[in-house]
């Protein structure tokens, strides 16, 4: 038995290097490098915010961190374990995704849609057991999609949507939870009750969430944790309070006019006059 | 597409307790096996002979009808060709069902993805270059020469399907992936006919008229061949349930639940040439109804849950199999329509209706 003080519970990136290896028809793939030598924890029961500028790779990072591609070089650990070392059949039991990209499923209930996410746990028949149910229960209940659960998934809103796969996703019943973007095509009202209800996904279910956001403001006032992947194409773990007070956010974001302000944590436009 | 549509009128029907659509699923799998029941019995008692309902039921029951032609005509003609078409119509809507789901494209099926071509080619190759014997075409090859044709015409299927899947690991879109389909069906297509220009003239006769599609060339030793593949096929498309279930979502949230993405293709692509081989095999390249049994069984269960459309469109497959049969035999008359002929005819305009009525379908997301 290993003792407890020696495993980080939730997930650890040890020096760990992205990219991707490009298939090319008839050709040898070409590695790509995206990011190197990123180290950073991301606990159980924490809403983790994983922020940058366009292109810093945070996709990347994250399809890495949930096993959809390998790491070219270093480790992620979930709950201490090598994700590289577990089958993918039982890595879907620990982890589960809410990707960026739009789905078009076809003609299933938001009911049927988050008993998808119960296929991990299924035989070949997908069969669903009575708890398999009482999870899809639990989950819609979660996100407070119950009112939703008759409803077809392809006439909901992008909100109820976004939900609805957390939803799906928590019905896996994962150790760790990661979302690609999930606030990018939501109104206001929307975004912030979706983060919300993350961060209380995280405490309530004792869930490591890690997810990757534009929202910069919104994120640093509810992330229990920030991920800043920076141009230089570096990454650094930390409170929002103390990452904003570093500066690294304004390095990160600051562009022409616009400069953020590490004591209000927001951005602010700089009068022109004012300029040196 | 659009996300907000508003309230369907299926939303608000359903009751709010219990699961949705569980009695609409029982009411359509009802209806089905009554039509199934109907159009069996309609198949078996229709044809250029009449034969009286009562006769036609007491050799079905295994004893002699009246007049001994009435026996043979039911024993030996309409009770195979029946069978044939219930065998057929459930392999061709499950291999259409499983192509749409893996390729996630609405109107891809075995014929159209070039599976059908590459099981004539197989067939042609064995029965016009290997000869198969001095005899008429696939009718006259019995035993173990029809094994090779039915083995031929699935390795054929196979083939292309394989390749395409081969391809499908570069090419992003699926309309690209369609359109690549369309292109090796075209090509297998040719190269059949240039096999046919190096064999005997006669042989190409048989050729084209078996690639009309008919179910009345099958015997009794056929069908011991056909059902049991046409069986096998079925039980292995059973084993993926699961992981077609999990592809809806698209390959990413697929592999994120554990699914092998790899290994489904494989199996699907195996099953379905088992399926779409033995019926090339035995029927000709049919048409149509691989392509529009899935979409006409999610409209009518109102799923796309692979559990429920999987014996659906088996079910739905045999029914519309055996009016296409008894279509294209023109009750009472000796005339034979080609079954291609019927198939499309009846489907092209069923399409177009189910696709125009369908908000859902119009806008593209009938899958």
């Amino acid at each position: 038995m290993i003792p407890s003080s020696t495993v980080t519970p939730g997930v650890e990136l040890h020096d760990l290097t992205i990219g991707y290896t490009r298939r090319r028809a008839l050709r040898r793939g070409t590695v790509t490098e995206v990011a190197s030598g990123l180290s950073a924890v991301a606990r159980r029961g924490e809403l983790t915010a994983l922020v940058g500028p366009n292109g810093a790779g945070k996709s990347t990072l994250l399809r890495t961190l949930c096993g959809l591609q390998p790491a070219l070089r270093g480790r992620v650990l979930i709950d201490g374990e090598d994700v590289a070392t577990v089958k993918p059949a039982d890595l879907a039991t620990r982890i589960s995704v809410v990707l960026t990209e739009r789905i078009d499923p076809g003609l299933f209930t938001v009911r049927e849609l988050v008993a998808l996410g119960r296929t991990p746990h299924l035989p070949a028949s997908a069969r669903l057991s009575p708890e398999d149910l009482a999870a899809v229960d639990q989950a819609l209940e979660a996100v407070g999609a119950t009112r939703l659960a008759s409803r077809q998934f392809s006439e909901l809103s992008d909100g109820q949507r976004q939900r609805s796969l957390t939803a799906r996703a928590l019905a896996q019943d994962p150790s760790l939870l990661v979302l690609d973007e999930p606030t990018s095509f939501l109104d206001v009202p929307s975004r912030v009750e979706l983060v919300d209800v993350l961060g209380r996904l995280a405490r309530e279910q004792n869930l490591a969430v890690v997810m990757s956001t534009h929202e910069l403001e919104l994120a640093l006032r509810v992330a229990d944790r920030m991920w800043l992947l920076g141009t230089d194409r570096t990454l650094t773990c930390d409170t929002p309070a103390a990452l904003a007070e570093s500066g690294r956010i304004g390095a990160a974001f600051d562009r022409g006019r616009m400069r953020f302000d590490s004591r209000t944590m927001v951005f602010d436009l700089k009068p022109e006059d004012s300029s040196v | 597409m659009t996300a907000v549509l508003g309230a369907s009128p299926a939303a608000t029907e359903s009751a709010p307790d219990s699961p949705p659509g569980t009695g609409r699923v029982s009411l359509v799998f009802t209806a089905l096996i009554v039509g199934l029941a109907a159009a069996t019995i309609l198949s078996v008692t229709l044809g250029s002979v009449t034969v009286p309902l009562g006769e036609t039921l007491r050799v079905l029951f295994g004893q002699e009808a009246s007049d001994p032609r009435w026996s043979m005509v039911v024993r030996d003609l309409r009770l195979p060709r029946t069978i044939t078409a219930i065998a057929v119509g459930a392999a061709l809507g499950i291999a259409g069902l499983q192509m749409q789901t893996l390729f996630r494209n609405a109107l891809a099926d075995p014929f159209i993805l070039g599976a059908s071509s590459g099981a004539s080619l197989g067939v042609a190759i064995v029965v016009v270059i290997g000869g198969g014997g001095a005899s008429g075409f696939t009718a006259g090859l019995a035993g173990l020469g029809r094994a090779g044709v039915v083995l031929a015409a699935a390795l054929g299927a196979a083939a292309v399907l394989l390749l395409i899947v081969l391809l499908s690991r570069w090419v992003r879109s699926a309309v690209t992936l369609l359109l690549i389909g369309v292109m090796l069906g075209s090509a297998t297509t040719a190269v059949v006919s240039v096999l046919l220009v190096y064999s005997d003239p006669q042989r190409s006769q048989q050729f084209l008229v078996w690639g009309l599609g008919s179910f009345t060339a099958t015997t009794w030793s056929d069908l011991k061949l056909l059902v049991p593949v046409v069986l096998g096929g079925i039980a292995v498309a059973l084993l993926t349930v699961r992981a077609l279930n999990a592809l809806l979502l698209g390959e990413g949230y697929a592999r994120s639940m554990g699914i092998d993405i790899r290994v489904v293709r494989l199996t699907t692509v195996v099953s379905a040439a088992l399926l779409a081989g033995a019926t090339t095999a035995f029927c000709g390249p049919i048409g149509f109804l691989g392509l529009i049994v899935p979409h006409l069984a999610r409209m009518a269960f109102g799923t796309s849950d692979h559990r429920i459309l999987l014996p659906g469109v088996a079910l739905l497959g045999a029914v519309l199999a055996l009016v296409c049969g008894i279509m294209s035999q023109m009750p009472g008359t000796d005339t034979v329509f080609p079954l291609n002929a019927v198939t499309a005819i009846v489907g092209a305009p069923v399409v177009i209706a189910v696709l125009i009525r369908s908000r859902r379908g119009a806008l593209g997301a009938a899958l």
